[in-house]
C-alpha cells in the first residue's frame, strides 16, 4: 500500500504526517512518501526572504526534515519528494500519477472569508485526488 | 533546455498560450507606466513590443518577460518633466549602451554582493512609490472616482478565486470600461492621455543635440537605469531558475538587456527590464522557452493595433485600481517578520535602503547606499577579535586584518610574566596589517624582555607570515 502526506511546514502538517507515519507503522506492507510543494505564487517572496539561492535550499529542506526524524524514530521508511507548482494541483497530479492508496493532507483551518480569499487546498485536493483522502486537524 | 532549438522549439504549444496571456498581462501595466512617467501611452506599449521582442532572442534565461516597467519609470519621471520624450529616448539608448558594457564585464557576478536585505529594501520602496504615484489621481477626485478604483480593486482580487485563465486585471478593465461606457459616466480615460499607436514602432534618431550637455542631463539617469534594470532583471532570472529548477546565464541577460534598450530606444521607447510578476505568470501558465517571450511582446503589439480605439476608452481610476493591487504584489509583506526575526544590522539596512530611496525619489541611490551599508557591518561583523589568555597562553579568535588589529594589539598592553605563547589555532591572517600588527606587538614584549612564542598558524596565514618576516 503507498500512503503519501502532503506537507507545508505548518504545525498542522505535522501532525498530519505523524498520522501518517503511525498509519505506516500499522501497516508493515506500506511506503511512505512525504511530498512537500514549493508555491509558485510565493517563489519572488521567499528569494527575498532568503539570504541566498542555497539557503532558500536549506530553508525548504527544513520543512521535511522534522518529518524525516520523527519517521526514522518510529522505525518508519520514507521517501521525499520536493515538487514546485500551485500545490494543489501538484499533489493531485502526484498521488494520481503515482498512483498513491492513502493520502494524508493537513487542513489550515480557515474561516469562511479566509478561504474564499486564499482558497482551500486540502478541499481541491479532495475534490479530485483518486484515491482515499484524509484530512488532518 | 540546453540547445538554441529546444529554447525556442522545446515546449511550443505551451508557450504560445502561455506568451499570449503574458501579453494580455502586459497591457495595463504598460498603459499604467505611461501614466506615471508621464508620455504617451504608445512609447510604453512600443517599449514593451520592442523589449519583449529582441529580450526572446538575446536573453539570458529562457521563459523571462522583459518590458516597460514600474521601476524604469519611476526613474525617468523627472527627466521627462524637465526635458521631454526625446531626452527619455536618449537615456533608454544610452542605458543600452551602460548595461551591454557591464554585462561584458560580468556584472552579474557582483549580483553576490547584494544582499537581500537590500533586494527587499528595493522592492518595499518600489511598492510604496507606486502606491504615492497613484494617489494624484484619487485625492480629491470625484466620488465615481473612488468607486470605480475600489470596485476595480475588488475585482482584481475576487476574480482569480473563480477564474484564473485571463489575467484578472484585464478582465477587471474589460468589465469596468463596459460599464463605463454604456453607464456614460464623465471619467477621465487612457486616449486623455495621448494617442494610442495605430502602427509598429518606426525607426527614427531622438532628436537632441549631440554635445556634451546633453551627456551631463542623461547619464546620470541612464547610470540609475542601468543599476535598477539589471536589479531586477537579475532578480527575476534567479526567481526563474528557483521555479524551473534551470539555469540560466545571467551576463547574457545583462547584456541581451542592453541590447533591447538600445534598440527600444531608436523605436520610440521607454527603458526597460524584466518583469517579476508577468514573468512568474508566463512559469504559471506552461512558458518555458523563448517562445514564450517573442509570443507575449508581438501578441500585446497585435492586440494594441487591432483594439486601439477601444483601449483609449478605459478610465483612469481603473488603471489606478489596477497599480494599487500592483503595487500591493509589489510591497514584501514578510518584510514585517523580517524585521523582527532577522539581525538588528539587516533590519537597519533594509529600513535605511527605504528610508533612502523615498527621500531621494531614486532607486538606484537606495540600492548602492544599501550595499555599501551593509558592506560596512558586514567588516564591523567579520573585524571581532578576542584574545583571552590563561597561565602564559593568549588565545586569539577571529580573523586579524586591517580592522581588527587595534583592538588585537591592545589586549597585550598589561602582559605580566616572562615569556607568553600567542595561538593563533582559531584565527586567520589576512593581510599585511595583520602580519605587522603580531611583529608589533612581539617586538613591545620583547623590549619588556617578554619572550615570545608563535603558535597555531594555519598554512595560509604561516606562509603570509613568512612573506614578511
Amino acid at each position: 500500500m503507498k500512503i503519501a502526506v502532503a506537507v507545508d511546514g505548518s504545525d498542522n502538517a505535522l501532525r498530519a504526517a505523524k498520522h501518517a507515519i503511525m498509519l505506516a507503522r500499522y501497516l508493515p506492507e506500506s511506503n511512505l512518501e512525504v511530498i512537500y510543494v514549493a508555491d509558485y505564487n510565493k517563489a519572488k517572496d521567499e528569494r527575498l526572504l532568503a539570504q541566498s539561492p542555497e539557503s532558500l535550499a536549506l530553508k525548504r529542506e527544513q520543512k521535511v526534515s522534522p518529518i524525516e526524524k520523527l519517521a526514522k524514530s518510529a522505525g518508519v521508511q520514507i521517501q521525499s519528494t520536493m515538487l514546485k507548482g500551485t500545490p494543489s494541483h501538484e499533489i493531485i497530479k502526484y498521488v494520481n500519477e503515482h498512483s498513491i492508496d492513502q493520502l494524508v493532507i493537513g487542513s489550515r483551518g480557515l474561516n469562511a472569508f479566509q478561504e474564499m480569499v486564499l482558497g482551500s487546498v486540502s478541499h481541491k485536493v479532495v475534490k479530485h485526488a483518486n484515491c482515499p483522502v484524509t484530512i488532518v486537524k | 533546455m540546453h540547445t538554441l532549438k529546444q529554447q525556442w522549439f522545446g515546449n511550443v504549444r505551451a508557450d504560445i498560450l502561455a506568451g499570449i496571456v503574458v501579453g494580455l498581462a502586459l497591457i495595463p501595466e504598460a498603459l499604467a507606466f505611461a501614466f506615471i512617467v508621464g508620455v504617451d501611452p504608445r512609447v510604453a506599449l512600443y517599449a514593451s513590443f520592442t523589449i519583449a521582442v529582441i529580450i526572446s532572442f538575446v536573453g539570458g534565461r529562457p521563459g523571462l518577460i522583459s518590458a516597460a516597467t514600474g521601476a524604469m519609470a519611476l526613474v525617468l519621471v523627472s527627466l521627462m518633466a524637465n526635458h521631454g520624450l526625446q531626452y527619455v529616448l536618449a537615456a533608454t539608448i544610452l542605458t543600452g549602451i551602460i548595461q551591454f558594457i557591464l554585462g561584458l564585464f560580468g556584472v552579474a557576478n557582483l549580483m553576490r554582493f547584494i544582499p537581500n536585505s537590500v533586494m527587499l529594501g528595493f522592492v518595499n520602496a518600489l511598492g510604496i512609490m507606486i502606491f504615492i504615484t497613484q494617489m494624484p489621481y484619487l485625492i480629491g477626485a470625484g466620488s465615481i472616482t473612488y468607486v470605480f478604483a475600489i470596485v476595480t480593486l475588488i475585482l482584481v482580487y475576487a476574480i482569480p478565486r473563480f477564474f484564473t485563465y485571463i489575467p484578472a486585471p484585464l478582465i477587471a478593465i474589460v468589465v469596468m470600461t463596459s460599464i463605463a461606457l454604456i453607464s456614460g459616466v464623465k471619467l477621465q480615460t487612457i486616449g486623455d492621455l495621448g494617442t494610442m499607436p495605430n502602427t509598429l514602432p518606426i525607426f527614427f534618431l531622438p532628436d537632441i543635440p549631440l554635445n556634451f550637455e546633453t551627456l551631463k542631463i542623461i547619464l546620470p539617469y541612464s547610470l540609475a537605469l542601468s543599476v535598477v534594470g539589471l536589479l531586477e532583471s537579475l532578480l527575476t532570472s534567479q526567481v526563474l531558475d528557483d521555479m524551473t529548477d534551470t539555469p540560466s546565464n545571467k551576463n547574457t541577460e545583462a547584456r541581451g538587456q542592453g541590447i533591447a534598450n538600445f534598440v527600444n530606444g531608436f523605436f520610440g521607447g521607454m527603458a526597460g527590464c524584466a518583469l517579476i510578476g508577468q514573468s512568474v505568470i508566463n512559469i504559471k501558465s506552461g512558458g518555458r522557452g523563448r517562445l514564450s517571450t517573442l509570443t507575449s511582446g508581438v501578441f500585446l503589439m497585435f492586440l494594441i493595433i487591432v483594439l486601439g480605439d477601444v483601449v483609449a476608452d478605459i478610465p483612469m481610476p481603473v488603471l489606478v485600481g489596477v497599480m494599487i493591487m500592483v503595487s500591493a504584489t509589489t510591497f514584501n509583506w514578510g518584510s514585517f517578520k523580517f524585521l523582527k526575526q532577522a539581525p538588528k544590522s539587516e533590519s537597519l539596512v533594509m529600513l535605511i535602503t527605504v528610508v533612502i530611496i523615498l527621500y531621494t525619489h531614486n532607486l538606484a541611490i537606495g540600492v548602492v547606499a544599501g550595499v555599501i551599508l551593509s558592506a560596512l557591518f558586514f567588516v564591523a561583523k567579520i573585524s571581532r577579535v578576542s584574545v583571552t589568555h590563561d597561565s602564559g597562553i593568549y588565545k586569539v579568535k577571529g580573523p586579524l586584518f586591517f580592522a581588527s588589529t587595534t583592538k588585537f594589539i591592545q589586549s597585550f598592553d598589561n602582559v605580566t610574566g616572562s615569556s607568553v605563547i600567542i595561538n593563533f589555532e582559531n584565527s586567520q591572517l589576512w593581510d599585511e596589517s595583520a602580519v605587522a600588527a603580531i611583529i608589533k606587538v612581539k617586538q613591545k614584549l620583547e623590549q619588556k624582555s617578554v619572550t615570545v612564542q608563535i603558535q597555531g598558524l594555519n598554512s595560509s596565514s604561516e606562509q603570509l607570515y613568512q612573506q614578511f618576516t
